[in-house]
C-alpha cells in the first residue's frame, strides 16, 4: 500500500473517533448516489466528507459557537438557501453547512456553489468537490436541484465576501441567476441571515493587486496579521426564514425578476436587523 | 466480386484498433460487406473484407462509392499523431473528410457516422460538470492539435443540415480505454504516471467494446444527430490510478508545464503539453441522449473498463 493511502486511512480512523457515533450513524443513513468507488457524479465522497464534517464541527461548535434559529423551517427535498456573504473567507458557508449537519434532526449535506476560479487552485480544486461543493454554473445547479439536494447560494458573490468593513451588514447587489433557476425548477427559497461573519475580518480590498494576481479579491487588514487568514472568533447567529415558493416565468425580463429577488433580499435584511438588535456583544 | 449482392459498409481507418474491432463485428452480419479505406496495411484481414489501401483524399477513395451500393460510411480514419506537422494533419483530416462527404452526397449514401470525441469540448475550469451536445466546442482554445477534429466535427454537422436525406450521426465518446493507442490509454500504461500536484479531476472513461457497440447502434435506420457517448460512470483520476496500482509522481503544474515542454522538444514523450489540462480540469459530458435515443448502454463495469488498458 502506498504511504499516501495509509496516511489517508489513519486520518479517516482518527476522524471517525472524533465524531460522535450517533452522528456517524446519521451520516451513514444519508441517501447519496454513489458509484462502486464511492463517488457521486460531482466528486462527492462520504469518507472525505467526514473530514469536512469534523472541520465544520470545530468552527461550528468551538470557534464561532454558531447559534441557529428556526432551522426546522428548511423543508426536506430540493431547496435553495440564499444567504448574505461576508468576511473575506467563506466561513459563513462552513457555518451554514455545519448548522445543516449538526443543528438539524436529520443532517443534510449542503451543496455550495463555488467560484469557478477555485477550480484553478491546487488542492482546493478537488477537496471542495469531495466535500460536496460544485462549480457555480446554472447547469450544475439545475442538475442537483432536480436530484432533490439542498443548494447554498450567495447571490452577492465576491461583491459580498470582499466588501470593506465599512459596508458591514449592507447587502450588496444580488445576482438574478438563482431566481431564474428557482422559478424553472420550482424550488422553495429559504432566506438565511448570518450575523457575526461580517466582523470576523475587518479588511479592505485592494483591487489593483487583485487584478494583478488574477484573483477575485485581494483583502488586506489594517491590523496584524494583515492578511485575513485567521478570522476573529466572533459569535455567529444564523437565522433561517420561512421558505418562499415563487411563481413565474424564468425567462421574464430582468425587472420582473428583480422584484422577486427584492423580496428575498428584504427578508434577509430584516432578519439581519433583528439579529443585530438581539445581539449584545460581537464575541459572545 | 463473387457471392450474393450485399450492402457495403465503408470504414475509414480500418487498420486502427477500433476500426478492426468494428470491422470484425460487422463482417459477421449476413447482409453486409465491409470495405476498408486506410493507408496502412490491414494485418490478418478476413477474406470477406475488402481493403482499399489509398489516401482518403485520392480519387480511388472516391471510386469506392461510385457503384452506389454503399449503405453506410463509418468515418474513423482521422489522423491524430501529435508529432506530424499541422499542415499534414489539417490536409488529411479536413480535406479528407470534405472529399468523403462530397462523395457521400453525390452517390447518395444513406448513413454517415463520424467518430468524434468528447475532447472537442475541452477541459476548462468553468465547465459545468456535464456538457450536453449543444455546448460550445472550446477544445481548440488550449490545444491547437485538436482544432482539426473540431473542424471535422463541424463539417459533418453542417453536412447533417445540408443533406437531410442522409442520416448523419456524430458520436463523441469520452476517454476510450483498452488496447487502443490513444493518449488516455497510453497515459495509464506508463510505468510511473505523472499527475499534477493538487489536481484530481473527475473523469469519464469508456471501454473500447462499448464504443464499438455505440457505433453499431448508430447504424440502425432512423438514428441521426449528435450523441455524447459515456461509459459506466465517473471517478476521480486518482481512483483509476489506484485501481491500476500505478505509482504516481505528483508534479506542480508550473514545473510540469516546463518539464513536459522540454521532454516534448527532446522527443522524449508523446504527450504534448496542452494534454496536461486533461488531468487538471473536468471535461465530462452528459450521455443521456445516447441512452434514450440510441438505446445504448455500457456493457462493461467501471472496473473492467479501467483494467482494459492493462490487457
Amino acid at each position: 500500500m502506498r504511504v499516501g493511502d495509509w496516511l489517508k486511512q489513519q486520518l479517516f480512523h482518527w476522524v471517525d473517533d472524533q465524531l460522535p457515533s450517533s452522528f456517524r450513524a446519521k451520516l451513514k443513513a444519508l441517501p447519496t448516489r454513489q458509484n462502486e468507488y464511492g463517488y457521486d457524479p460531482f466528486g462527492f465522497n462520504r469518507d472525505d466528507a467526514k473530514v469536512a464534517a469534523l472541520i465544520a464541527r470545530f468552527f461550528h461548535h468551538t470557534y464561532f459557537r454558531v447559534q441557529s434559529h428556526d432551522i426546522a423551517r428548511v423543508p426536506s427535498g430540493r431547496v435553495m438557501l440564499i444567504s448574505n456573504h461576508s468576511g473575506q473567507l467563506p466561513f459563513d458557508g462552513i457555518a451554514i453547512a455545519g448548522s445543516m449537519l449538526y443543528d438539524c434532526e436529520q443532517p443534510r449535506i449542503v451543496r455550495a456553489m463555488i467560484e469557478r476560479y477555485v477550480q484553478t487552485l491546487p488542492f482546493m480544486s478537488y477537496l471542495f468537490a469531495r466535500w460536496g461543493s460544485i462549480t457555480g454554473t446554472p447547469e450544475n445547479c439545475r442538475r442537483l436541484l432536480e436530484d432533490g439536494e439542498a443548494i447554498l447560494v450567495f447571490p452577492e458573490g465576491s461583491r459580498g465576501i470582499s466588501k470593506p468593513f465599512t459596508l458591514r451588514y449592507q447587502l450588496q447587489e444580488f445576482g438574478l441567476g438563482f431566481m431564474r433557476l428557482a422559478l424553472e425548477t420550482k424550488t422553495p427559497i429559504v432566506p438565511v441571515a448570518v450575523v457575526g461573519a461580517e466582523e470576523q475580518a475587518p479588511a479592505f480590498n485592494i483591487k489593483p493587486v487583485a487584478k494583478l494576481v488574477g484573483a477575485p479579491a485581494f483583502p488586506v487588514m489594517p491590523v496584524p496579521p494583515f492578511f485575513p487568514i485567521f478570522p476573529f472568533p466572533t459569535k455567529y447567529r444564523i437565522y433561517f426564514g420561512e421558505p418562499i415558493l415563487f411563481d413565474g416565468d424564468p425567462d421574464d425580463e430582468d425587472e420582473v425578476l428583480e422584484e422577486k429577488v427584492k423580496v428575498v433580499k428584504n427578508e434577509i435584511q430584516n432578519m439581519i436587523r433583528i439579529g443585530l438588535k438581539e445581539r449584545k456583544n460581537i464575541f459572545w | 466480386m463473387a457471392g450474393p449482392v450485399r450492402d457495403r459498409i465503408v470504414i475509414t481507418g480500418i487498420a486502427g484498433r477500433l476500426g478492426r474491432l468494428v470491422a470484425r463485428r460487422l463482417h459477421r452480419l449476413p447482409d453486409v460487406r465491409v470495405v476498408g479505406i486506410d493507408r496502412r496495411e490491414l494485418a490478418g484481414r478476413p477474406r470477406d473484407i475488402d481493403h482499399v489501401r489509398v489516401d482518403l483524399r485520392s480519387k480511388k477513395a472516391r471510386d469506392v462509392f461510385r457503384a452506389g451500393d454503399v449503405k453506410a460510411l463509418i468515418h474513423m480514419g482521422l489522423m491524430h499523431d501529435p508529432r506530424s506537422s499541422t499542415e499534414d494533419h489539417h490536409s488529411w483530416n479536413v480535406q479528407g473528410t470534405t472529399r468523403l462527404l462530397e462523395a457521400c452526397a453525390q452517390y447518395g449514401v444513406p448513413k454517415v457516422i463520424l467518430l468524434s470525441s468528447a475532447n472537442v469540448y475541452g477541459p476548462r475550469p468553468d465547465n459545468p460538470q456535464f456538457l450536453a451536445e449543444d455546448a460550445p466546442l472550446m477544445g481548440g482554445q488550449s490545444f491547437p492539435a485538436i482544432r482539426d477534429l473540431i473542424e471535422v466535427d463541424m463539417l459533418t454537422s453542417s453536412f447533417f443540415w445540408k443533406h437531410s436525406q442522409c442520416e448523419t450521426v456524430i458520436l463523441r465518446p469520452v476517454h476510450i480505454l483498452g488496447g487502443v493507442k490513444n493518449a488516455p490509454s497510453n497515459y495509464l500504461r506508463l510505468r510511473f504516471v505523472p499527475t499534477l500536484l493538487g489536481f484530481d479531476p473527475m473523469v469519464q472513461v469508456i471501454h473500447e467494446d462499448d464504443v464499438v457497440e455505440a457505433i453499431c447502434r448508430a447504424l440502425d435506420p432512423g438514428v441521426r444527430g449528435i450523441f455524447n457517448v459515456v461509459g459506466p460512470g465517473e471517478v476521480p483520476l486518482s481512483t483509476i490510478l489506484r485501481e491500476l496500482g500505478k505509482p504516481t509522481i505528483p508534479v506542480p503544474h508550473g514545473l510540469a508545464k516546463s518539464l513536459f515542454g522540454a521532454l516534448w522538444r527532446g522527443k522524449l514523450t508523446s504527450f504534448p503539453v496542452p494534454e496536461l489540462e486533461h488531468i487538471r480540469y473536468v471535461c465530462m459530458v452528459d450521455g443521456s441522449r445516447a441512452i434514450s435515443e440510441l438505446g445504448y448502454r455500457p456493457r462493461h463495469t467501471l472496473k473492467e473498463t479501467i483494467q482494459a488498458v492493462q490487457r
